[in-house]
């Protein structure tokens, strides 16, 4: 655990585990509000976002691409909502009809535009570009305290810090109202909380988690942390401070792992070449998911909500 | 919908009269629709303060659903509301409700306690800290109900009944003025509606105002002292003696309830 | 692998090995138009259960399956891109997602859309981890396997063109085969299984049917895009009817439209991609219901919204005029004033006066009516804004104004 570790490995470990963070805190609420396909939904209507910001800019560069899938995402948000509302349809068949057309309206608009200069594909939005991540200037673990070689981390690292440290406050601060709010609409309206600007609030702010982590780690591990860590807990737990915690153990230890078992992994197995790594970390999570469902402590329904269920 | 609903009364005050009294909750002309029918049509009440109102009708008659349009939970067609004088969206703070169990997500990861700290909300605010006296207060009200040894309960492992004590209790940390309660006897044992009505008595005692939808006629006369008869339509409203009459509940209940029934119930 | 999926006709595949093109084209649009029907009309049943995104973990869970599929043929000395293959393999893996969301929200706490969220995320990842192995395997550098996640149909072999063929017709049987109890069991499960249907069983043929249609669009269609086809025609189609073998029907003609369409204009222009024209069709059929079918259309709902609204306004202000009460909400005088019941200033015109007496007195007939049991049937249906002569007859009526006493005047 060297040099070579902190130059190609520690950038992306800590940049997943950012990632994982910042997609699961805000799971965890839209879990317990059934709307956990809603960063399914989100991480669905990326792509178009960024044909969008490729289309109005005409370059590929990151910020624009970021605004344009923050835009895809809110309006995607909206779309469904108003089908939903117009059309009195449930709300997994107004998410299946909106995220399906603004992905395809993507792929069409990809497909009409020449695009042949510049790399930009559905393999990178899904997948990212975790591996390629690495820290040059780290030198070893010494670097971590050299100014001029911190300077040199991956932009991403810095983006996603910010907005994990975002997420983090906002929901630290809005700890009452979003409980409240989810736990019990009517009566957290009752009692003054504004419940449709929570709700939309919780949704910006999924947005944001999956617009910032897709450019570094793809939609996978984003559609994968919005679901599994905080349902993983769920099992472990029945109060919902634990729960949170308990859900960012996971998205860290998903991140790690599965960072870990993609570069060494095939070379254990006597392979040579890495595998995925967004691929492996959701696999990862999806195991722990397995085991919390077979051995956690809070894993079944029980009493009057069984019934109720 | 609060600020919706606040400009609705706005508008309504800006054109109708003043409303005449002061109760804690006055209602005029409240109609709601449900599939372009109206479940509640022209509904007016007054709730008056220290008494304890039923309000009751046959299956059907919009009961629930004229509580719930009052507060503003679901949409009315048409119809104001004030609450001790003022518009309803001022005055939230010191109007309690407490809706039938189905309401709530019952697999919440929330204890019994948690629940109950929820009524103290408004007090707390965003990131004020929950004090040993606002525990101690908490623990107070669950006494009330007779739920203090299930604190630490999560809330999906309660009965029924046990359920309802808890919602009350919550009810009882808001230290509302008026509270209203809907179908809080529904599917409870008879421990627990002798724990509730002792309760609600207590409150009435205390000159707080509480309004429940009820549903069994039967305990009418020895639960509440004022009733709100619908169906659909308000049929009468008023004391015991006013309202709660054979001529009243006939018109309220139709065919649907023998005769004799009615004279016995009139007569408790 | 980057770019391939752009460009589906260079997936390196020798051109020596197509077929008459024209012919292959009349081929996949065939297959494309069975198997919207068939999406169509299974789509309606999984809408209809409220289990429509189901499909989208059973779509996605058939990612691993062609990873190892392709593993395993390439394993055996053959053919990867065998498409055959690949499906058979496609829905071992989307059988294992269906299983592991139906383990996860009955077994465990986790509500169902939590489990298919997890199933679709970790079996998807699962899926590109294989196909990241297949990129390192020799025979994998041109697999050309990223084509079924956004679906192609250009450059496809005269075989594949007739699987797909086959594979709609073979679905479409299958769904006039179960029509009948997937429609019971959708309409009303207690009813289906007092008439001796074995719900579970139906419920598990409608997944195999979604599973077979994923399967079989994913070479049309793309693994992404595959639930477009069995969640917005039977939404679309929804609005039109309220009788589940309508809807169903009409769920079959949007899919199979969209199917064809889809089919028809990637021929005629290779640049575009099959998937997401079968979408955009889908799509527009599902924005011209939404906002203009009869009764349940956005803008059928608006008009009968408003009249109602002024229906229930003119009912309460004409009451209030009756019985000498101040009119409190101004869109009621609005009303009355539009047509001519009241003057501005809120006192009624003859007209009006009239209009509210008989308003009072037919009140006062309903309420002797809900008195008399033999007229609960009807007080029951009565909804407060219908002329009584609608709903009794004229000796009726003149046997309650018997009961009232005399006509009594505006107040």
């Amino acid at each position: 655990m060297g040099a070579e570790f902190v130059m190609l490995s520690l950038a992306p470990i800590v940049i997943g585990s950012l990632a994982a963070i910042a997609c699961a805190l805000p799971g965890n609420f839209l879990l317990l509000r059934r709307q956990a396909l809603i960063g399914d939904a989100i991480s669905h209507v990326v792509l178009p976002g960024i044909v969008l910001a490729f289309l109005v800019t005409g370059q590929v560069a990151t910020l624009p691409m970021m605004a344009g899938a923050g835009v895809a995402a809110l309006a995607a948000v909206a779309m469904i909502e108003a089908v939903r509302r117009l059309g009195r349809i449930e709300p997994g068949a107004a998410m299946g009809v909106t995220f399906t057309t603004m992905f395809a309206l993507g792929v069409l608009v990809l497909e009409r535009t020449d695009t042949s200069k510049v790399h930009l594909d559905v393999e990178h939005a899904l997948m990212g570009n975790l591996e390629s991540l690495i820290w040059l200037d780290g030198m070893g673990w010494h670097s971590l305290l050299d100014p001029a070689a911190l300077a040199g981390l991956p932009p991403e690292l810095g983006r996603l810090a910010i907005a994990t440290a975002v997420i983090a406050t906002l929901i630290w601060l809005f700890w009452r109202p979003l409980k409240l709010a989810t736990f019990d609409e009517g009566f957290a309206a009752e009692v003054g909380v504004p419940v449709r600007a929570v709700g939309l609030g919780l949704v910006v702010l999924s947005a944001l988690a999956a617009v910032a982590a897709f450019d570094a780690v793809g939609s996978i591990i984003v559609i994968a942390m919005f679901i599994c860590p905080p349902g993983t807990a769920r099992l472990m737990t029945d109060r919902l401070e634990m729960q949170v915690a308990w859900s960012v153990f996971f998205a860290v230890l998903s991140a790690v792992l599965g960072y870990v078992l993609a570069g060494y992994g095939p070379i254990w197995l006597g392979g040579t070449d890495a595998v995925s790594a967004a691929g492996m970390i959701a696999t990862v999570s999806g195991m722990l998911l397995a085991a919390a469902a077979l051995f956690g402590p809070a894993r079944r329904r029980s009493g009057a909500g069984a019934g109720a269920a | 919908m609060i600020a919706r609903l606040r400009l609705a009364a706005r508008k309504g005050l800006r054109t109708g009269p003043a409303p005449v009294a002061d109760h804690p909750m006055e209602v005029r002309g409240l109609t709601v629709s449900y599939g372009g029918k109206p479940a509640v049509f022209s509904v007016d009440a007054s709730f008056h303060a220290g008494s304890m109102t039923a309000i009751i009708g046959p299956n059907g008659a919009g009961k629930s659903t004229f509580l719930k349009a009052a507060l503003g939970i679901v949409p009315r067609v048409s119809g104001q509301v004030t609450a001790f004088g003022r518009p309803l969206g001022t005055a939230r703070a010191r109007i309690a409700y407490v809706p039938q169990r189905a309401s709530v997500d019952w697999d919440f990861p929330a204890r019994v306690i948690d629940v109950v700290l929820m009524g103290l909300y408004r007090k707390l605010g965003l990131l004020r800290p929950v004090t040993r006296a606002d525990r101690g207060f908490a623990m107070d009200c669950l006494a009330r109900v007779g739920m203090e040894g299930f604190a630490g309960r999560q809330i999906g492992q309660l009965s029924g009944g046990q359920a309802q004590r808890v919602f009350l209790a919550r009810a009882l940390a808001q230290r509302a003025d008026l509270y209203l309660l809907d179908e809080p006897f529904a599917g409870v044992d008879a421990a627990t509606e002798r724990a509730i009505i002792e309760v609600l008595k207590g409150l009435r005692a205390e000159g707080r105002t509480v309004v429940a939808v009820h549903h069994d006629l039967a305990t009418v006369a020895d639960y509440f002292d004022r009733v709100l008869l619908l169906n659909v339509r308000r049929i009468a409203e008023g004391t015991l003696a006013e309202a709660f009459t054979p001529e009243a509940l006939q018109a309220a209940y139709g065919g649907r309830l023998a005769t004799s029934h009615l004279d016995r119930l009139a007569t408790v | 692998m980057a770019g391939a999926w752009r460009r589906p006709i260079s997936t390196g595949w020798p051109r020596s090995e197509m077929l008459d093109l024209g012919y292959n084209t009349m081929l996949v649009a065939t297959g494309a138009t069975l198997l919207g029907i068939s999406a169509g009309v299974t789509g309606t049943f999984l809408y209809l259960r409220k289990r429509a995104l189901v499909s989208d973990a059973i779509s996605h869970a058939t990612l691993p399956g062609i990873g190892l599929a392709f593993i395993l043929m390439v394993a055996f000395g053959g053919d990867g891109r065998n498409l055959a293959g690949l499906l058979a393999g496609s829905a071992l893996s989307a059988w294992l997602g269906l299983l592991a969301v139906q383990w996860l929200s009955r077994r465990t706490r986790l509500a169902e859309d939590a489990a298919i969220g997890a199933v679709l995320s970790v079996f998807f990842g699962f899926g590109v981890v294989l196909l990241t192995v297949i990129q390192t395997m020799e025979a994998g550098r041109q697999a050309g396997l990223d084509s079924l996640l956004l679906g192609s149909t250009a450059g496809m072999l005269r075989g594949d063109a007739l699987l797909i063929a086959a594979g709609g017709a073979l679905t479409l049987a299958l769904v006039a085969i179960l029509r009948r109890p997937m429609e019971m069991v959708a309409f009303d499960e207690a009813h289906a299984a007092a008439m001796g249907l074995n719900v579970p069983r139906v419920d598990l043929a409608t997944m195999a049917l979604v599973l077979a249609v994923t399967v079989v669009g994913l070479k049309i269609v793309g693994l992404i895009l595959i639930v477009a086809l069995l969640i917005i025609p039977p939404v679309a189609a929804r609005f039109w009817s309220d009788r589940t073998g309508r809807v169903a029907l009409l769920a079959g003609a949007f899919g199979g439209l969209a199917g064809m369409a889809g089919a028809l204009v990637s021929a005629s222009a290779p640049a575009l991609p099959t998937g997401p024209v079968i979408v955009l069709t889908a799509f527009a059929l599902f924005a011209v219901s939404l906002f203009f079918a009869p009764a349940r259309g956005v803008a059928a709902k608006l008009i009968e919204r408003r009249r109602f609204r002024e229906r229930v306004h003119l009912r309460q202000g004409l009451l209030a005029l009756a019985q000498g009460q101040p009119i409190y909400e101004a869109y009621t005088l609005r009303l009355l004033v539009r047509d001519g019941l009241a003057r501005p200033d809120g006192v009624a015109t003859q007209d009006g006066a009239g209009r509210a007496a008989k308003a009072l007195r037919d009140e006062r007939r309903w309420a002797e009516a809900r008195a008399m049991p033999a007229h609960e049937a009807v007080s029951q249906r009565y909804d407060g804004l219908t002329e009584i002569e609608t709903m009794l007859t004229p000796d009726q009526i003149a046997d309650l104004d018997g009961r009232i006493g005399g006509p009594r005047g505006v107040a």
